[in-house]
């Protein structure tokens, strides 16, 4: 796990082109046992040493299966988790062990999009004292001219502003999603982050959804970090792209060489499997279906966590863990954790995995 | 159901940008839940006999001055006859008269003032103390949460009858140390409500969002946590005022609570049960209690009505 994060090739952390960089960043959640004298039987390692960095103005995709960490790493980067070990560089600052008082004027400029549009908005408040949560806790701006400021916002996400005094159940999952923009962007923050913030709409409204973000980014010159498990949502947001699996990121390159050239088998199968709108290419296109679930991340395979599932998979993926490093003749800007990289063109079997389970293995 | 009262439902929307129709108002859950309410008949008679309890409350002294005789006014003209016995509901005395010859009705409504007073008051310092600490508990985390837990756990456990005669018998009893007493051995019950709630609500998205704003913990707790515990709160108060006036009455029965010769329900039954008075007198027992009874019944029936009318689902019912 270490070894991984040391061996990556680029140290983005001095450019100044780079507004975020994550370093090695673990979390893991205890899971105790008993009802007075507690006992950590084990640990669920959601994210277990991430490295990535977020260039300033750009948006970075974050994509994976369900329960693969994306959401933990989201809010490990809002610092709503405490980390259990790495670092997050924020503009120059470390920020990864902040008291909460020290970390309040960095969360003016970190500020989160939630992926529930319904979760996320307090059902007893108006939404007018959602949006001006912000100015409140900051001491940003009172009473009327607050007021005015809320208004403003809710115009800027295409809400009437005179809608300012009801309350959320009065609006559609789009339009709270909006009044979920909205407050996100009220202190003008650097970065959003987007936790898969269209999920949990409609087809037609994720576009308005995605067009709002795209508009404000290009006004604000915000950055985001835009999560989601639809890859063609990521496809038409993202500059790059990042492929988590099982805690780790397994594949991190420019979206066209992501989208174009996928390295790791897991890219690949993702990849073949999002929706395509026209029936003769969806039925034309080989379809690669994983075996198995996700293992569970109390207890990650050894090695590659991917070889249980994978398709090609050889039995020093079960031993070695492969680094995250430009494989086959990419540039420093595409790396990927793969024994067995894909080259250009080349097809996966279709075929069960290959090999046990590694901890079998190595056992015998 | 006219067409303003569905305004809470979900609204179909064809595009997402259209904003709500200008011509449906926006209501707050509270005006839904009061516009339930107020079909509801039970509560509203509910409402109307407390309203009267609380009338006659208030205006106990003129009342009585009306009547003719005071609370404590002993008639040992009328008011027993020459064996001592205590005289019945007649023209003199309305209700009938006790073994001192004092009027029942008027007892009657001066004990209405005890009972209301110590009960509302009782249960109001519960409802503090409960959310206070159930806030507390649910909110600040596992190391907070196991300590006043418990001590919940230990207050519930207390055998409440004993300590409060045993508290009383060394403290001396006042309608202070009552409400004391009372609020004392309610507030756990209120504690628990809120914390399982608290505990819900703090894993909500909201209070996520709210954090990443950097809102403190007294924020959160104050202004997202606890509009959303408003609802079982006041059903659980409706509720607990009518257990507070029960817990009034008992202790005043047992001699504890309220001190003779102010009157108050309790120790009105107590004087009837005294000597097995009741026997001879019916009305000395009947009255009391039916004004215990019905006042119980009418908190009761209403705290019902408040928890429909809070409850989102019940609009099914009424709709037509």
């Amino acid at each position: 796990m270490t070894d991984a994060a040391k061996l990556t090739s680029t140290d983005p952390a001095g450019d100044p082109n780079t507004l975020m960089t994550l370093t090695n960043v673990v979390k893991h959640f205890p899971i105790r046992r008993g009802v007075i004298i507690k006992s950590e039987v084990g640990q669920v390692k959601a994210v277990d040493g991430v490295t990535l960095d977020i260039r300033r103005g750009e948006t970075l995709g974050l994509v994976g299966e369900t329960g693969c960490g994306k959401s933990t790493l989201a809010r490990c980067i809002t610092r709503l988790f405490p980390l259990t070990s790495g670092t997050i560089n924020f503009d120059g600052h470390d920020i990864s062990r902040l008291s909460p008082r020290a970390m309040r004027p960095y969360r003016r400029q970190v500020q989160m999009i939630f992926q529930d549009p319904y979760g996320s908005l307090n059902p007893r408040r108006r939404i007018g004292s959602i949006i001006g949560d912000p100015f409140a806790i900051h001491g940003v701006a009172d009473g009327q001219e607050r007021k005015l400021k809320v208004q403003e916002l809710m115009e800027l996400v295409g809400l009437n502003p005179e809608h300012y005094n009801r309350f959320p159940s009065d609006f559609s999952g789009g339009q709270r999603q909006r009044i979920g923009v909205a407050r996100a962007l009220a202190l003008r923050p650097k970065l959003i982050v987007c936790d898969e913030p269209v999920s949990a709409l409609d087809v037609s409204i994720q576009a308005q959804i995605i067009n709002l973000l795209k508009s404000l980014q290009s006004e604000f010159g915000l950055t985001y970090l835009f999560i989601a498990h639809d890859l063609s949502v990521v496809e038409h947001v993202s500059d790059r792209v990042a492929v988590m699996y099982l805690g780790k990121i397994v594949e991190f390159a420019d979206k066209s060489k992501l989208f174009g050239s996928p390295r790791h088998p897991y890219t690949a199968a993702l990849l073949s499997a999002t929706s395509i709108a026209d029936p003769d290419r969806a039925a034309a296109r080989q379809r690669i279906v994983l075996h198995g679930d996700v293992p569970s991340p109390i207890n990650p395979p050894t090695g590659c966590r991917f070889h249980p599932r994978c398709p090609i998979a050889q039995p020093i993926c079960s031993q070695l863990e492969p680094a995250l490093i430009p494989v086959l003749n990419d540039t420093s800007a595409h790396i990927t954790a793969c024994h067995f990289p894909l080259a250009d063109g080349q097809h996966l079997p279709t075929g069960r995995p290959s090999i046990e389970q590694g901890g079998e293995k190595s056992a015998s | 159901m006219s067409i303003s009262e569905l305004a809470d439902q979900p609204m179909p929307a064809p595009g997402d940008a259209g904003a709500p129709s200008g011509s449906v108002l926006g209501r707050s859950p509270w005006q839904l839940a009061w516009a339930r309410l107020r079909r509801d008949r039970v509560a509203l008679a509910c409402v109307a006999f407390i309203v009267f309890l609380i009338l006659v409350a208030v205006f106990a002294d003129p009342l009585s001055h009306l009547i003719g005789w005071g609370p404590t006014q002993q008639d040992r003209a009328t008011g027993t006859d020459i064996n001592g016995l205590p005289t019945g509901p007649g023209r003199i005395h309305l209700l009938g008269a006790d073994q001192l010859g004092r009027d029942i009705l008027v007892r009657l409504i001066y004990g209405t003032r005890v009972s209301l007073v110590v009960g509302v008051a009782a249960a109001l310092a519960a409802v503090v103390i409960g959310v206070i600490v159930g806030l507390c508990a649910g909110f600040l985390g596992p190391a907070v949460d196991s300590v006043l837990a418990r001590l919940m756990d230990v207050v519930l456990a207390f055998p409440f009858l004993l300590f409060a005669i045993a508290l009383v018998t060394v403290i001396g009893p006042s309608e202070l140390l009552e409400i004391g007493v009372i609020a004392f051995f309610s507030w756990a019950a209120v504690g628990r409500i809120v914390r399982g709630q608290t505990l819900a609500i703090r894993e909500r998205e909201y209070v996520e969002a709210a954090r990443s704003l950097g809102a403190g913990n007294l924020r959160i707790m104050v202004i997202d946590v606890l509009p959303n515990l408003i609802a079982p709160v006041l059903v659980y108060v409706t509720l607990l005022i009518p257990i507070s006036i029960v817990f009034e009455a008992t202790l005043s029965f047992l001699g504890v609570g309220i001190i003779p010769p102010t009157a108050s329900w309790g120790n009105m039954l107590n004087d009837a049960q005294a000597g097995g008075l009741y026997q001879v007198a019916w009305w000395f027992l009947a009255f009391p209690a039916a004004a215990l009874v019905l006042t119980t019944l009418a908190f009761n029936l209403l705290g019902d009505s408040v928890r429909d009318a809070l409850d989102p689902r019940t609009e099914r019912l009424f709709a037509k």
